[in-house]
């Protein structure tokens, strides 16, 4: 319950971190504001599920320590999530792949029989239904955009797409959850996932990747090159001065 | 016996009409009360311990309201109090009372529609204009100044307004 608790956390943690890089280099002022307050959800979603995990765990662990005191490889978020802001479209698709999974992932959670978890869900099923509409529009804006745009918004779904697969993994912790009832089994939102991702597309008139081949390693803390590069900077504050505090 | 449980009510009453006049920090015509943000006021041995919920989950304004709490309490001789944060029922804009929203409008915001969910979520068309009624308005950025804004612009007035989204 721990660990699950914990990847979710961190998966919101990391993108909220990502989101905030753009706060005063965003194309447009509305969108500065946008991206920020997509961060600021998710953070407020990572705070929650952090402080859940801590209780739970009742080592004496708090969001604080599992957000700054933890290493790369105890991270265990998905591995879209960490890759790089790159140009805006890519931003875009990665917020769109996964605000695609999580709005269908956390109405399904809402059923969960943890009611600490179930009580997260319901706040966080309406934030991520925000970030879906937001970048279903953007990914259409830019693919059925100019040359440029579209060229730029296939590329970044093209690459990004061998991270989408690792949102439908299950390993045994998540199995016996999932049997109790607590989570959500992934497997059974792909469809609605896919169907969801696929008209997206269509209108953008970009073309769905085909390729089948799926990489996998942040739930089980194999991470990319770029997560290190993050932390550094999430974390720099507490490790240059430990314990201090506001 | 009776004097004491009577003594309870009253205190009860007094602690829930100090924390019930904290206002919102963002939007200080709100009180948590019009928010529908305080959920409950227990007394127990003189110590108050007051509930609420959060709107957004990122909401910063929650410890600020959390703090502003305890000193109205504090002024209203109430120490050590103590603030709880309930998620569970989860906080939608139906609960922000009528008294809440006509305060909204004339302080120039559009309160959210009726009828959250998702289907107020998407369904939202139209939102009238705080400032002039006029209801041919549209959307210019679904996230605004903080996370329960949205921008809008009236084409009547041409008046850029925040709308309280609907969650």
């Amino acid at each position: 319950m721990v660990l699950y608790a914990l990847r979710r956390a961190d998966d919101a943690l990391i993108l909220g971190h990502r989101l905030s890089e753009w706060c005063g280099h965003a194309p447009a002022m509305e969108e500065d504001m946008a991206l920020a307050n997509m961060g600021l959800d998710l953070l407020g979603q990572a705070r929650e599920l952090y402080s859940y995990a801590a209780k739970v765990e009742g080592k004496g662990n708090d969001e604080d320590k599992f957000a700054y005191l933890r290493d790369v490889r105890q991270y265990r978020n998905l591995l879209l999530l960490e890759q790089p802001n790159g140009d805006f479209a890519r931003t875009m698709a990665r917020q769109f792949f996964y605000a695609a999974f999580a709005d269908l992932y956390w109405r399904a959670m809402m059923k969960s029989s943890d009611a600490t978890l179930a009580a997260i869900a319901a706040k966080s099923e309406k934030e991520s239904a925000y970030h879906l509409r937001h970048s279903s529009e953007w990914m259409v804006r830019l693919g059925d955009g100019t040359a440029e745009s579209r060229r730029r918004a296939q590329a970044a779904v093209d690459d990004l797409w061998a991270y989408t697969g690792e949102m439908f993994d299950v390993d045994e912790s998540e199995r016996a959850l999932i049997d109790d009832g607590v989570a959500v089994d992934p497997a059974t939102l792909h469809s609605q996932w896919q169907n969801t991702v696929s008209s997206v597309m269509s209108e953008a008139t970009l073309a769905l990747p085909t390729s089948g081949w799926m990489q996998q390693g942040g739930r089980s803390g194999k991470h990319s090159e770029h997560l290190g590069h993050l932390l550094s900077e999430l974390q720099s504050m507490q490790r240059t001065f430990p314990g201090a505090t506001w | 016996m009776v004097n004491t449980a009577l003594n309870d009510a009253d205190l009860r009453q007094r602690a829930w009409n100090a924390a019930a006049a904290v206002v919102d920090p963002e939007i200080p015509v709100l009180t948590i009360a019009d928010l529908g943000v305080l959920r409950d006021v227990v007394v127990a041995d003189g110590r108050v311990e007051v509930a609420i919920t959060p709107t957004y989950s990122g909401c910063p304004a929650m410890n600020m309201i959390g703090l502003e709490i305890e000193l109205a309490l504090e002024r209203e001789g109430f120490h050590n109090s103590k603030i709880r944060t309930v998620l569970s029922p989860a906080w939608t804009t139906d609960w922000m009372s009528e008294q809440g929203r006509q305060k909204l409008r004339e302080y120039g915001i559009a309160p959210p529609q009726v009828g959250s969910g998702r289907r107020a979520l998407f369904g939202v068309q139209q939102v009238p204009c705080p400032q002039c009624g006029s209801e041919d308005t549209e959307v210019l950025s679904e996230f605004g100044s903080t996370s329960c804004k949205a921008l809008w612009r009236c084409r009547s007035c041409r008046e850029p307004f925040d709308y309280f989204k609907c969650h």
